[in-house]
């Protein structure tokens, strides 16, 4: 067992890879902000799939994770600035959690940046363009994350189940034994 | 003897607890055997693979596994038994979620062996020995199962019916789902054989939960001198009842122990992990960054904290390895 290397398959990018981000915007303040920026006809990266939440403290920490667990490269939470919160105290919710799901994250090998809280408020068209195009740069430079094809690669070392177990039971079953 | 249902157990990565619990029946595994033909069962009867092989298929009734399944011999063992039985039950938290063996995720193999042959302050290693798939001596080759690259839980290699959860397991639900699999009233595939609502609501201490938290910071367990009677999360301690599924009677608790959540998610949860994370930090008093920081650093390991016995089964499963 000792010689074996490790054959990590990272994802790679390649020229047709975009990079993709889910964004779980506050239905009162960025989710607003970018109907603003749509009407305003600002230009935005088109890499972003916007979520509507009711509030950044609706977002459950399972979303992110399965965001990325089915394929997101970012994850972008955008709500209300501090003290602004529609329903008072959402936002600071919100915080808290991403402060330590980021740990979490580091902690499972994806990088920080991968994963943004930004304050925009309903006026901050400007604002959500900035923020998606600057994502969309850092995540492009990160590269893929590519969990699906990751947890794929891990899974083929089940396969050799189906020479091992299958096929001798078969092979079995034949001879009558 | 030939009409008793046949029931088997295995054990796969896993400490021998569950197999401990099943002797912690006591007089009551006197019935079991009384009612069901044991035809496998490694830890305590003389039954080889070569046994199970020769069983027709879906011959057993019943196959109760346990432990995380971390090599090829496991993965093909429970294969196996899948394919000879009518019902596979996951036995104890390292087969429904990883266990404790499925912190090993947070490493690739590399590291982990290096660690247990080579850097353990407790191993005496000079020439760097590790264990080899093969190896010839006196003309004869021997062969080791592999390692596999990350820690599973049993569903993720086989079809499961029913998990049995806890670390381990207590004798009353294993009795409860005993009867009940015999008494071929089956409960829906999929189903966790406990009850499906939070520790906390089973929780003697329930009554002085405050509703409103506001944490400053968290007390480590060692460091720690508990009060018998109140709730550990009003005394800053990370307690898991929240995010864990009832079913063990408190046992933890009652112990004056915080749960450590190895009864897993309801069954409205898809991560245990993330919720328990969601409800604790929520809860916390600080308001600043900074601050929010601070009370948050009190808790050193948040995924060995948040994903104690539920790493493997969770939504990223496994540490991403750093690109090389």
């Amino acid at each position: 067992m000792s010689d074996r290397t490790e054959a990590h398959v990272a994802p790679r990018a390649t020229a047709a890879w975009e990079p993709r981000i889910v964004a779980f915007f506050c239905n009162w303040c960025t989710y607003t902000a970018a109907d603003l920026a749509g009407v305003s006809r600002m230009k935005h990266a088109p890499n972003v799939r916007i979520i509507r939440v009711m509030c950044s403290g609706r977002v459950d920490p399972q979303f992110v994770l399965e965001a990325f667990a089915k394929g997101a490269d970012g994850v972008l939470i955008g709500g209300c600035h501090i003290g602004d919160c529609h329903y008072v105290e959402g936002n600071y919710k919100a915080v808290r959690r991403v402060r330590m799901l980021r740990r979490v994250l580091l902690g499972m090998g994806i990088e920080a940046d991968r994963f943004r809280l930004e304050w925009i408020s309903a006026s901050e068209g400007e604002k959500v363009k900035l923020v998606i195009n600057d994502m969309v740069d850092t995540v492009r430079a990160l590269g893929p994350l590519g969990l699906p094809e990751r947890f794929h690669e891990w899974d083929r070392e089940l396969e050799s189940l189906q020479r091992t177990v299958e096929a001798p039971l078969a092979e079995a079953r034949v001879h009558g034994r | 003897m030939a009409d008793k249902p046949k029931v088997a157990f295995y054990w796969c990565a896993s400490c021998g607890g569950c197999e401990e619990s099943v002797v912690d029946l006591a007089e009551g595994l006197l019935d079991v055997v009384e009612a069901v033909d044991i035809v496998f069962w490694p830890v305590a009867m003389d039954f080889k693979r070569h046994d199970v092989e020769a069983a027709p298929d879906g011959s057993i009734l019943v196959s109760m596994i346990n432990g995380a399944v971390r090599s090829s011999e496991q993965a093909e063992m429970v294969r196996l038994l899948r394919r000879k039985s009518r019902l596979v039950v996951a036995y104890g938290a390292c087969a429904q979620l990883g266990g404790v063996p499925g912190l090993g995720n947070q490493f690739d193999r590399e590291q982990i062996l290096r660690f247990a042959y080579e850097d353990c302050p407790s191993v005496q290693n000079p020439h760097k020995v590790r264990p080899q798939a093969q190896c010839r001596e006196d003309g004869r080759m021997a062969t080791l199962p592999d390692l596999h690259r990350v820690v599973r839980t049993l569903d993720q290699v086989v079809p499961v019916d029913y998990a049995l959860p806890g670390c381990p397991p207590t004798p009353r639900l294993l009795g409860q789902a005993v009867t009940q699999l015999l008494s071929g009233d089956l409960p829906p595939t999929g189903s966790v054989l406990a009850p499906d609502i939070a520790l906390c609501d089973q929780c003697p201490r329930k009554d002085s939960k405050p509703t409103d938290l506001r944490l400053d910071a968290f007390k480590r367990p060692h460091l720690t001198r508990f009060d018998p009677q109140k709730c550990f999360l009003a005394q800053g301690l990370v307690c898991m009842g929240p995010a864990t599924r009832g079913g063990c009677e408190a046992a933890c608790v009652g112990g004056n122990m915080p749960c450590s959540g190895c009864f897993g998610p309801t069954s409205r949860v898809k991560d245990q992990g993330a919720k328990m994370l969601s409800s604790l930090c929520s809860n916390i008093a600080a308001t600043t960054e900074p601050d929010i920081d601070r009370t948050l650093t009190t808790i050193p390991d948040p995924v060995g904290t948040f994903y104690r016995y539920g790493l493997a089964g969770s939504l990223l499963r496994a540490r991403v390895p750093r690109q090389r």
